[in-house]
């Protein structure tokens, strides 16, 4: 003990620095980094929330269209990780919930009184945003956000391949399963879904003649056609001919792009990097039809902008919403075409729109107007999830999908009850 | 930290006297000691553990639905509801497969490895840190590394790399849950990130056996190898044992993490914490089912744990020596 003792002195004094250190480390945690950034002169400020868009350069841009505007200090939270929807929930519980959101319209945010009316804003330039876009945001009359951009999703695949192995662009299901078989090298496999199937879930009941829900807003997925194109999409999983596990989830072009896949379900946002690497070796085709009775769809997704309407600056938050996505054009048209590709929702914004006009992503504007699906805001996350649990249970595992559309019906018809009575 | 600050409490008063003889009383004053040390932990732990705890249990008696200060009591209606929710139970199944898996797993490998560690003549500092430096991991951070390198589902991940010398098809690890390989993954990731942390638990255990006795087994003609370890060895590490595989049952119990990044929007897999974090945070955002399920859980790990001390004597580990 005796030769230790004169370190002993060192490591007491590291002891209490290391003690010292945390103490601060806790306090200062308590302090700054609350995402609202310092205040300066313009006095109010609003925190915005984006989920992570996978293009370069985007975030950047948002931080520079919020830097501009002259009417508040707007910090911005990117948010990371494929749970964007949860963690966006849980923070507008929070006395940290952000100011202004993009998210996807749902009604139980209208019902639950969380997002602010914004028909004012919107009302003077309605005539200017694609109608579909205005429905899908409409409660009552009354309409809640603004739709920054439409994002069509699709199959991409790969021309050249598809003429090696001597096969036509697929129409029906049955034969996107035997493109996959066919297309499948030691190297290549056929088609990619997405790791976990889900991004195909809504296409596949739209191409099999059903629908999410009905107008008058009842069950509509529950159709024989539909069990029967779970059936169909378990045996494509099971064939050992679909990419599953992909690092790159199916919003990245990665999987098509480093050649792990000659077929992928993919948005359009992805065309320019796709472009990038494999120049014209690209094509794009809709969900094919499932059963007789179906029809080809698209999902058109997309982004709009809300207002936390339980938020403590809900009129500064309008005008800036107001400012950038209503009245900035140069910046609506730099977001939807300058990184990726997106379908801006304002007619005179598309019209001048020059990218969009030729080639690839002309045939997916064209796609997004035939073939394609709006939201329905009647079709919350919970519902979204029941289904979710079909896609698992009846195409990942081995389980009946009448049993499991059955169950899905029940679950969401108690959402239903819950939000329309 | 508070074992630092508990020990500095009876050691640096004397030697700094002679120095400091101003600030002596408040310095030798044992209380205030007491509390500049133990007092900031005392009030992170009441806001950020004990309040918590008493909210939730408030939250468990009422409807509270988007909302943490609800108004509506509703009894015990939480409690059967949680009680007869079949993914709650389920999630108890996964997790006493998991805990089958985990404990004895991580048991045996870092036993294994402080023995290892232990015998070495050289470089035994090297080798502690290199197989304890995995603890230093964050859970997220290693289950992104193994899902995305490791046991990624396309040809030029590295599990595959390996299976495809021997001829073997890719296998997609964490899609497809027929067969179940993201047992493999889930447990290896754990295994990976915890394993060094209780072999550093046993080395010190294993450094405190007398060598007396190895002697003495010697001298009686005691074989060294399995017999000495077995009737050395292993009953001397009684008490560290037990106390490993009851830490370890606790951490199973707390497994979130490498679930949640794992495995997205399963129906299989998910124990009690994902389960209970959908129900709390998800789309439902029910808060009152939620704690209530946290509670029931709670009370779970505490008879568990009770029930192992009694069988495998925790705290009479001194007696037994």
């Amino acid at each position: 003990m005796s030769a230790m003792s004169n370190s002993n002195w060192s490591r007491r004094s590291l002891f209490r620095a290391a003690a010292g250190m945390a103490a601060a480390g806790t306090l200062a945690a308590c302090g700054g980094n609350n995402g609202r950034g310092g205040s300066s002169g313009s006095g109010k400020n609003l925190v915005q929330y984006f989920h992570a868009y996978g293009e370069a350069g985007v975030e950047q841009a948002v931080k520079r269209y919020a830097k501009a505007y002259k009417g508040a200090d707007v910090t911005t939270q990117w948010i990371t990780g494929s749970q964007f929807e949860q963690k966006l929930f849980a923070a507008l519980l929070t006395k940290n919930a952000p100011d202004v959101f993009e998210f996807h319209p749902q009604i139980q945010l209208v019902k639950s009184g969380q997002v602010a009316d914004l028909t004012d804003i919107i009302e003077p330039v309605k005539d200017d945003f694609n109608p579909a876009d205005i429905k899908s945001h409409t409660v009552d009359g009354k309409i809640y956000g603004v739709r920054m951009i439409d994002d069509p999703q699709f199959f991409f695949y790969r021309p050249s391949l598809f003429e090696k192995a001597k096969i036509e662009v697929p129409q029906t299901l049955e034969e996107l399963i035997e493109a996959a078989a066919k297309l499948k090298t030691s190297k290549v496999k056929g088609a990619f879904l997405g790791n976990d199937i889900t991004p195909v879930q809504s296409p596949l009941i739209w191409s099999a003649g059903a629908d999410t829900l009905t107008e008058d807003n009842k069950v509509a997925f529950n159709t024989d056609a539909v069990a029967e194109g779970l059936k169909q999409l378990r045996s494509l999983f099971t064939s050992g001919n679909l990419l599953l596990d992909a690092p790159a989830d199916w919003w990245d072009p990665s999987a098509f792009t480093q050649g792990l896949t000659a077929i992928q379900w993919c948005g359009m946002w992805a065309m320019p990097a796709m472009q990038q690497a494999l120049g014209d070796d690209i094509g794009i085709f809709p969900f094919p039809k499932v059963g007789s009775a179906g029809k080809q769809s698209v999902t058109n997704g997309g982004w709009s902008m809300f207002v936390n309407a339980k938020g403590d600056n809900v009129e500064a938050a309008k005008e800036y919403v107001k400012w950038l996505w209503i009245e900035q054009k140069q910046y609506q048209e730099d977001f939807a075409t300058s990184y990726g590709f997106h379908i801006p929702p304002r007619t005179s914004i598309a019209q001048s729109a020059t990218k969009l006009k030729s080639g690839l992503p002309a045939e997916g504007v064209k796609l997004f107007n035939e073939f394609g699906h709006f939201d329905n805001i009647g079709w919350t996350q919970a519902m979204i999830s029941s289904i979710n649990d079909v896609m698992a249970n009846s195409v990942r595992k081995d389980g009946d999908p009448k049993a499991q559309l059955a169950a899905a019906e029940k679950k969401v018809d108690a959402e239903l009850k819950k939000l329309f009575g | 930290m508070s074992t630092a600050a508990t020990r500095k409490v009876a050691q640096p008063a004397p030697a700094e006297v002679p120095r400091t003889r101003p600030r002596r009383s408040l310095r030798a004053s044992s209380t205030f000691n007491f509390w500049l040390f133990t007092g900031p932990f005392l009030i992170g732990l009441v806001i950020f553990v004990f309040v918590p705890i008493v909210w939730s249990m408030y939250l468990s008696f009422f409807e509270a639905r988007f909302t943490v200060t609800p108004s509506e009591f509703v009894g015990f209606a939480n409690y059967r509801q949680i009680l007869t929710d079949t993914d709650f139970r389920n999630s108890l199944v996964t997790f006493t497969v998991f805990a089958a898996f985990i404990v004895p797993a991580t048991w045996a490998l870092s036993l294994g490895l402080a023995l290892l560690v232990n015998r070495l003549r050289f470089m035994r500092a090297f080798f502690r840190s290199v197989f304890f430096l995995p603890t230093a991991c964050s859970y997220v951070a290693a289950a992104l590394i193994w899902k995305m390198s490791i046991f990624n589902g396309v040809r030029f991940g590295l599990a595959n790399t390996v299976l495809d010398w021997f001829g073997v098809e890719n296998i997609a690890w964490l899609a497809n849950p027929d067969p179940p390989w993201y047992w493999l993954v889930i447990v290896t990731v754990r295994l990976w990130l915890q394993s060094g942390f209780y072999m550093i638990l046993f080395l010190a255990a294993l450094q405190n056996i007398p060598q007396e006795l190895y002697e003495a087994a010697a001298i009686d003609g005691a074989k060294p190898g399995w017999q000495t370890f077995r009737y050395i060895t292993l009953p001397q590490l009684r008490a560290t044992s037990t106390a490993v595989i009851l830490l370890l049952l606790i951490a199973a119990y707390q497994a979130f993490d490498e679930f949640f990044n794992l495995l997205s929007k399963t129906t299989w897999g998910q124990p009690p914490l994902v389960e209970l974090y959908k129900m709390a945070l998800g789309e439902n955002q029910n808060y009152g089912a939620g704690s209530a399920g946290a509670l029931v859980l709670t009370l779970l790990i505490c008879v568990v744990t009770l029930l192992q001390g009694k069988i495998m004597g925790f705290g009479r580990g001194e007696e037994s020596k």
